[in-house]
């Protein structure tokens, strides 16, 4: 039993419908307010770090599909690339654009989910159904590419392992209005709603200066009114031939958040639609792989290469030692950096504000505890 | 300047080592040095490395055993055992812990590398510079047993508090040593 005056400590997770896989956060209360919140991660902890330098460097490929499950494909490419730049390989153009295609698509489907549930935790069910109607038409391409739905393992280390489906440009212009139609049913259904507006406006809002200062990357860093995009800012694939806009946020609150995924969905379209312009352009036969040994042997050195992840700066360090299998990976998830500025955040919020940050910022187990 | 010089203007008399491979550039600093390092890298108006990414450890006694046994093999039992001792004593320290740095401004990244010997294990935190640190330093202290002196909360992250060794060590068998995790309920 608690005296009058004394905090009260909820326990919420790890094993929770809203607490998004397998996180907990022991929040301490003062009525419905919350006075200190420790998140508690490790609840998945697979040894991924461990497990890779007992891999060769291809077979590490599917393990990276378990990181952030919503966009299997963006860690796929992150990992590739780091070790492509360890091994000096450089991938054919073609590859490129195609693994510019699918990562956009991952990122649009990965925002779907971090909108859909966003709203599904605010008491929003209508638009969840709408987006993951269109979700499921994204993963159809997935499995209809590679076979996968939602760990893709796609790619190779040099390029990619196949090439597009010739009826692509087809599916693709069938797939595009009802995108264009779901998001902006959830823009209707949500962004000028006066109980949304009223859940997420101002909820855990937080400063430029402190999310630089807590490593924040992604659309949370962009939510507080930061412009920063590593396709933008540090070019890799063939972002810098294409023409898109970073949305940026002003006060970073859940509705900022909610705003700037809601955008780059948007954006996403209008690359994906470059691409294919460029591939259109491509010969048939241009290919698809860079000259790649059949052994992997990564020479002694250490790299690290990050990517925009829909979640932020995905980087993987790896240490190379003249055998076939990496000394050391390192991962560094974006949403791990996010989340450890979690009590800062919803200190002095509610208990029911504290799901809906959650949601906003969208923590995947999978990435935060590797 | 490249990048490189301008870090080696910024460090002076503090650099240890400095290597570029692939284009990434690798500093090495004492480790007692290290606040005063990552400061002054921040602080320069040209560097502006104001934005701490990731801390990474690594457990480096496999890659040291390694060429030692092929000398092994290739000497055979001419002089074995005897200098083995001095050998190891000879070989760098055995942990390294890595800050990866980046300017938001001039979108340039680098490296900073710290040697942490066996022996000792305690490295000053950089929480105070970058709160962003928090969370990966407790991870290094989970994973390889090296202590930050001065952080606020150095628990265990990823393993439960009890237990008993540090996982990505080189020593640690991939399969575990049959840990398991007891909840106590307090009442």
């Amino acid at each position: 039993m608690q005296g009058p005056g004394e905090h009260v400590k909820i326990n919420i997770g790890p094993s929770h419908p809203a607490m998004h896989g397998t996180l907990r956060v022991i929040a301490e209360t003062d009525g419905e307010t919350i006075i200190n919140a420790d998140p508690e991660i490790g609840y998945l902890h697979r040894g991924v770090e461990k497990l890779g330098e007992h891999l060769t460097f291809h077979q590490f490929i599917p393990i990276t599909d378990r990181l952030n499950y919503c966009s299997a494909i963006a860690n796929n490419i992150a990992y590739e690339m780091a070790v492509e730049k360890l091994m000096g390989i450089e991938v054919p153009e073609k590859a490129q654009l195609i693994r510019v295609i699918m990562k956009e698509l991952a990122r649009i489907s990965d925002h779907i989910v971090c909108v859909g549930i966003l709203g599904v935790d605010l008491g929003a069910f209508t638009p969840f159904f709408y987006l993951f109607i269109q979700r499921e038409e994204i993963y159809e391409i997935f499995e209809w590419y590679n076979g996968a739905r939602l760990t893709n393992t796609f790619g190779r280390i040099g390029g990619v392992e196949a090439d597009l489906p010739e009826d692509f440009f087809e599916r693709w212009d069938e797939l595009k209005p009802n995108l264009f139609k779901a998001i902006d049913e959830t823009d209707k259904l949500l962004t000028h709603n006066r109980i949304w507006m009223d859940r997420t406006i101002g909820t855990t809002a937080f400063s430029p200066e402190d999310a630089l200062n807590w490593g924040f990357t992604g659309p949370c860093l962009r939510a507080c009114g930061v412009k920063r995009d590593l396709r933008k800012d540090e070019p890799y694939l063939l972002y810098d031939k294409f023409e898109f806009d970073v949305p940026v946020g002003k006060h970073g609150d859940v509705f900022d958040r909610y705003m700037v995924r809601m955008i780059e969905m948007h954006e996403s379209i209008k690359i994906i639609d470059q691409a294919l312009k460029l591939y259109k352009e491509m010969p048939k036969d241009a290919p698809l792989m860079a000259n790649v040994p059949k052994i992997l042997k990564a020479p002694e050195g250490e790299v690290y290469h990050a990517i925009e992840s829909p979640n932020g700066e995905l980087g993987f360090y790896i240490k190379g030692d003249g055998s076939d299998k990496p000394y050391r990976i390192k991962i560094r998830p974006p949403c791990y950096m996010v989340y450890q500025a979690f009590p800062e955040l919803v200190k002095g919020e509610m208990i029911a504000d504290l799901i809906a940050c959650l949601s906003s910022l969208n923590i995947i187990a999978g990435e935060l505890d590797r | 300047m490249s990048l490189k010089q301008q870090i080696e203007a910024c460090l002076g008399s503090d650099l240890v080592a400095i290597s570029e491979f692939r284009g990434d550039i690798v500093a090495e600093v004492p480790k007692n040095r290290v606040v005063n390092c990552l400061k002054a890298l921040r602080d320069d108006p040209e560097l502006k490395m104001d934005f701490l990414s990731d801390v990474i450890g690594v457990d480096n006694k496999a890659l040291y055993e390694k060429p030692k046994k092929k000398a092994k093999k290739k000497a055979e039992a001419e002089e074995e055992p005897e200098d083995d001792g001095a050998k190891k004593a000879e070989l760098p320290p055995r942990f390294e812990v890595i800050y990866l740095l980046l300017s938001l401004e001039n979108n340039r990244r680098m490296m900073v590398k710290v040697r942490v010997p066996e022996e000792d294990l305690v490295v000053p935190t950089v929480t105070t510079i970058w709160k962003a640190a928090t969370w990966p330093e407790r991870e290094v202290y989970d994973m390889f047993g090296i202590r930050f002196k001065g952080h606020p909360d150095l628990r265990r992250l990823l393993m439960w508090e009890d237990f008993g060794a540090h996982p990505l060590r080189k020593d640690y068998p991939l399969e575990g040593r049959g840990e398991e995790r007891h909840l106590i309920y307090e009442d």
